[in-house]
């Protein structure tokens, strides 16, 4: 049987903007993916036990709130805390290039997907990663 | 990353979150050491109550699901969810939304909860969710919530699986035309009326105990209760609680629970036979004899039924072998 990419994507904080991340959801369900969505307002700790529980391969985070470096850090912490550090993390939203750089170079996300990026580089990402 | 099934049995048991998801992961993907896995829990299952909530979508099933396992949780016992949403047939993604409507439940380590795409399964449940009812059950958790694929007439499923079966529906949902349409009516062992501050509640409330009045008798004289209940608000769902106790204990007074349970296994054995079946067959098919009749069935030599059951004899045959 066919192994199946499973994908969480996550709001951590307050931040109520889901648009994006649902079009990314939609996106990545029509690519075949089983794609899971927290809600908005999550705190980190409930967002990495969500994703634990659902053994997912991916962790999409969502941030457009500006707290991106307080949030990212502390999500990436506890995966490792947690035994979870071979999850993939991903994020998105309005994240300033310096930014990312940082977090991409020291805190375990993978790559910084920002806006006007097209859905279909994400999903190539993702496939291409977890081939 | 692979893991060894014995150190996952015991991770398992010892209450490893992580190692329950990741059985789960490979229970959906038809992993072989999953099968392993299962093999040496099965003697750990049978302890949990398994109680289906099924009925349209947009009834409210997840937020009842919700409340119900914070009732649970209120009254100390431990609580899976399962969450079954459908998979699209034409790209195989999915996208599931139940957690959202879950989000009082995150946070507590005693509840478990699980997404699950349908994969292909019709019936409002995937071919694993057994599977992963059986693992939760071994997991330690006292209840299993088991929330189908937003049902209306046909997925009926879960009633092979949930010891108590709540059909979930709301004012306006349909005329009781919609609601004596055989399957849906005679599944359900609670019934409940969701989002029951709308209007025509009453109404609706009124129909589904007419219809109930007139279903024969169901198996051991259990008279199924209509609730009515506003999830969002938490409104009636202590009675909805009390509800799914009461034919608990009905199960067992009436001795009725073992006979479930025979049912249950029974669904099970049949359902992994099914594929087991269909995959050897599959094979057969795909070997010599097996060929030539398909090539036979091309040329109207032999018709399909005929067919079936020579392969029916192969398998038997070789068996027995």
């Amino acid at each position: 049987m066919d192994r199946k990419i499973r994908v969480f994507l996550c709001k951590p904080g307050l931040d109520g903007h889901d648009r994006g991340v649902l079009i990314v959801g939609q996106a990545l369900r029509d690519a075949g993916m089983e794609v899971i969505y927290s809600g908005l307002k999550q705190t980190s700790e409930n967002l990495v036990e969500a994703a634990i529980q659902e053994d997912v391969d991916v962790l999409g985070i969502s941030l457009l709130s500006g707290a991106h470096m307080a949030l990212i850090p502390r999500i990436t912490e506890l995966l490792v805390e947690r035994g979870a550090e071979d999850m993939l993390v991903i994020a998105g939203g309005v994240i300033p290039p310096d930014d990312a750089e940082v977090l991409v170079r020291e805190h375990g996300v993978a790559r910084i997907f920002g806006p006007g990026t097209n859905t279909s580089d994400i999903v190539d990402f993702l496939a291409e990663r977890l081939k | 990353m692979r893991d060894a099934p014995k150190d996952l049995y015991e991770r398992v048991l010892k209450g490893d979150r992580r190692a329950a998801a990741r059985l789960i992961t490979m229970v959906e993907n038809g992993d072989r050491d999953a099968r392993e896995v299962l093999r040496m829990l099965h003697s750990r299952t049978g302890r949990a109550h398994i109680v289906g909530l099924t009925g349209s979508p947009g009834s409210g099933k997840s937020t009842l699901a919700c409340r119900l396992a914070q009732g649970y949780r209120a009254a100390g016992k431990t609580v899976g969810v399962i969450c079954v949403d459908p998979t699209s047939p034409f790209t195989g993604g999915a996208l599931l939304g139940d957690r959202v409507r879950m989000q009082e439940l995150a946070g507590d380590p005693e509840v478990f909860i699980r997404s699950m795409g349908s994969r292909g399964a019709l019936g409002g449940l995937s071919v694993a969710t057994n599977d992963v009812i059986n693992i939760l059950d071994a997991f330690g958790k006292d209840l299993v919530i088991v929330e189908t694929v937003g049902a209306g007439q046909v997925e009926i499923e879960i009633v092979k699986y949930a010891h108590t079966c709540c059909v979930v529906t709301m004012p306006g949902a349909g005329d009781e035309i919609q609601a004596i349409k055989a399957g849906i009516l005679e599944i359900g062992d609670v019934f409940v009326v969701n989002k029951a501050d709308r209007e025509g509640a009453q109404r609706t409330l009124a129909d589904l105990e007419m219809m109930l009045e007139t279903r024969p008798g169901g198996p051991g004289d259990w008279k199924p209760p209509v609730v009515a209940t506003v999830a969002l608000e938490g409104e009636g769902v202590d009675e909805l609680e009390r509800a799914i106790e009461r034919h608990s204990a009905h199960l067992l007074e009436s001795g009725m629970m073992a006979e479930k349970t025979e049912q249950r296994m029974k669904a099970e054995l049949l359902g992994i036979l099914d594929l087991m079946v269909s995959r050897e067959a599959g094979r057969a098919l795909e070997e010599g004899e097996g060929k030539e009749l398909v090539r036979r069935m091309a040329e109207r030599q032999i018709d399909p039924h005929s067919a079936a059951e020579e392969v029916v004899k192969y398998l038997l045959k070789r068996a027995g072998n």
